[in-house]
């Protein structure tokens, strides 16, 4: 009922100023609170994410990203709570978590309905480029191969909102590197929503369109990314700056220039290079 | 490569030479007389009693008379372990209920059942089916019961965020996770039966591999008995063959019966 309002308001507005209405975000938290005993994870969030829209989160451990992500993903109980989250989501978890006593297209087409399973399954995996793997174990998987099979499982549902708990944050970065590509091709054929929860300022300055810091339970910042990807090495150098600055990782100026400016003459955004 | 080429690669020929000195030892002792017939007898006149014993068909009735109790036991035996693993491992309420309870059975053991058997069920089959059902549930039960609950949580949990119900769940993730515990239950199973059935067939028997073991001990027919013994033995890696198949078929996943 709340969404509902959401999108009438949304109208109004569209009323006055004459531009495309927007539509009604994807995931709408309002005042959003976790508890566990007397420690308070999440205080009081307000969070929207467009459809179609890749948000990144950032934050320092033991911030709350990974219990939003659970809430997000439906896998904590929100009873009582005005969260509004999409039937058809999908999470890609930093452990891809396929089953190893699954072949990898089973593991795909796991919870599959309405048929054909296993050629939706093969579609998925020929778009993440492992069309030939379709019979391989899990176990003999590469950790880049099993990070794809579990895009492709995701991916393979048309969720509206796809949930990334730091899918890269165990790969190579040569593979990660190569990951970052694959995810914004898919995005872009598939156009969910994206939150991606990330340690990697680089990573979030590279993919995503709005980058929050979540700290102790709250959002800190917010800060909207309108450059092409690809072109974002003079704007990601100063937001770069600002959001070390939020994540309390204060860098000398000078020393975190070279470092960035070294980074972006051998890689160009939006394969941000490590730093 | 050859079955026997690969086998003897396995075990290396040298592996075979003190079994077989130590029968060549054994046959030359009876033949000297320096090991009685009554004592043991020689390796080859157990080879033609095992012959005489197939063809006469008093070995394959007996044989199978066991075989039928060590199945209908074993049959009943895992079929509750499973139950109550299942039950114990799937919810807390099922937990509370049975784990104290088969903590407590676990205690007592079950050969030492042997005469309250007798009492209860009489000395015919049922006594040694019940027997060697009783010992068997334990292994399984245990196995099954903390392999569900070691299943990794996270797969749960990735399992869960698809949108896979609880059924699904437990049938995709829960049962197949808890496979290989299981299978471990089950191999102790298997030779815990045997065992149970060897003491069990001692019970005033008219039929059976132990009633064959009573008599010839009755007329001092050592050969009788050792091949008896083989014959328990030929069982027990029967068993462990059934259950090494299973698992290679139903473990294909595990990387290290994965062929690369």
């Amino acid at each position: 009922m709340k969404a509902q309002l959401t999108y009438l308001a949304y109208h109004v507005d569209a009323a006055v100023a004459p531009v495309a209405p927007k539509p009604a975000p994807v995931v709408r938290l309002r005042n959003f609170t976790r508890r566990f005993g007397a420690n308070t994870v999440i205080d009081g969030l307000n969070l929207d994410i467009e459809p179609g829209e890749f948000v990144a989160l950032l934050g320092r451990s033991g911030g709350g990203k990974t219990t939003l992500l659970r809430t997000l993903a439906g896998l904590d109980d929100i009873a009582g709570q005005d969260v509004t989250v999409p039937g058809s989501r999908a999470v890609v978890f930093q452990d891809a978590r396929l089953l190893p006593w699954k072949k990898v297209w089973r593991n795909v087409a796991l919870g599959l309905k309405g048929g054909h399973e296993r050629d939706r399954a093969e579609a998925a995996l020929r778009e993440v480029g492992l069309g030939h793997r379709l019979d391989a174990w899990p176990l003999t998987l590469s950790g880049g191969e099993a990070q794809r099979v579990a895009l492709a499982r995701a991916l393979v549902r048309e969720p509206k909102l796809l949930l990334l708990d730091e899918p890269f944050a165990a790969l190579d970065a040569l593979t990660r590197i190569k990951m970052h590509g694959l995810v914004l091709d898919l995005w872009r054929a598939h156009q969910p929503a994206v939150l991606m929860v990330t340690h990697d300022v680089d990573e979030a300055i590279a993919l995503a369109d709005r980058i929050l810091v979540l700290d102790a339970g709250r959002i800190v910042a917010e800060e909207h990314i309108t450059a092409e990807r690809g072109q974002r090495g003079e704007v990601g150098r100063a937001l770069r700056q600002r959001l070390m600055g939020y994540l309390g990782c204060e860098v000398p100026e000078q020393a975190e220039l070279s470092a960035v400016d070294v980074g972006a003459s051998i890689v160009p955004f939006p394969q941000g290079g490590e730093a | 490569m050859s079955l026997l080429s690969r086998t003897a690669h396995r075990f290396g020929a040298t592996h075979w030479i003190s079994p077989l000195a130590f029968l060549a030892l054994w046959e030359l002792g009876s033949r000297t007389g320096v090991i009685p017939e009554r004592t043991l007898a020689a390796p080859s006149s157990v080879l033609v009693t095992l012959w005489q014993m197939i063809v006469s068909g008093e070995l394959p009735d007996n044989l199978a008379v066991s075989f039928l109790r060590v199945a209908a036991g074993l049959a009943i035996g895992i079929t509750v372990g499973v139950v109550l693993g299942l039950t114990a491992g799937l919810s807390s309420k099922g937990e509370a209920a049975i784990d104290p309870i088969i903590q407590i059975k676990r205690t007592i053991p079950t050969l030492a059942l042997t005469p309250l058997f007798i009492v209860w069920f009489g000395i015919g089959e049922t006594p040694k089916i019940a027997l060697i059902a009783f010992a068997s549930v334990f292994p399984v039960y245990l196995n099954l019961y903390s392999g569900i609950r070691g299943v990794d949580v996270r797969l749960v949990e990735g399992a869960r965020s698809f949108g896979l119900s609880k059924a699904e769940v437990i049938w995709h993730v829960i049962l197949p996770g808890a496979l290989p515990s299981l299978l471990v239950g089950l191999r102790y199973s298997l030779s815990i039966a045997i065992l149970v059935l060897v003491v069990a067939e001692q019970i005033n028997a008219s039929a059976g591999l132990g009633y064959l073991v009573n008599n010839a001990r009755d007329f001092m027919r050592t050969d009788i008995i050792v091949v008896c013994l083989l014959v328990y033995a030929a069982l027990g890696l029967g068993a462990d063959a059934l259950v090494r198949a299973i698992e290679s078929r139903a473990l294909a996943w595990r990387p290290n019966l994965v062929k690369a």
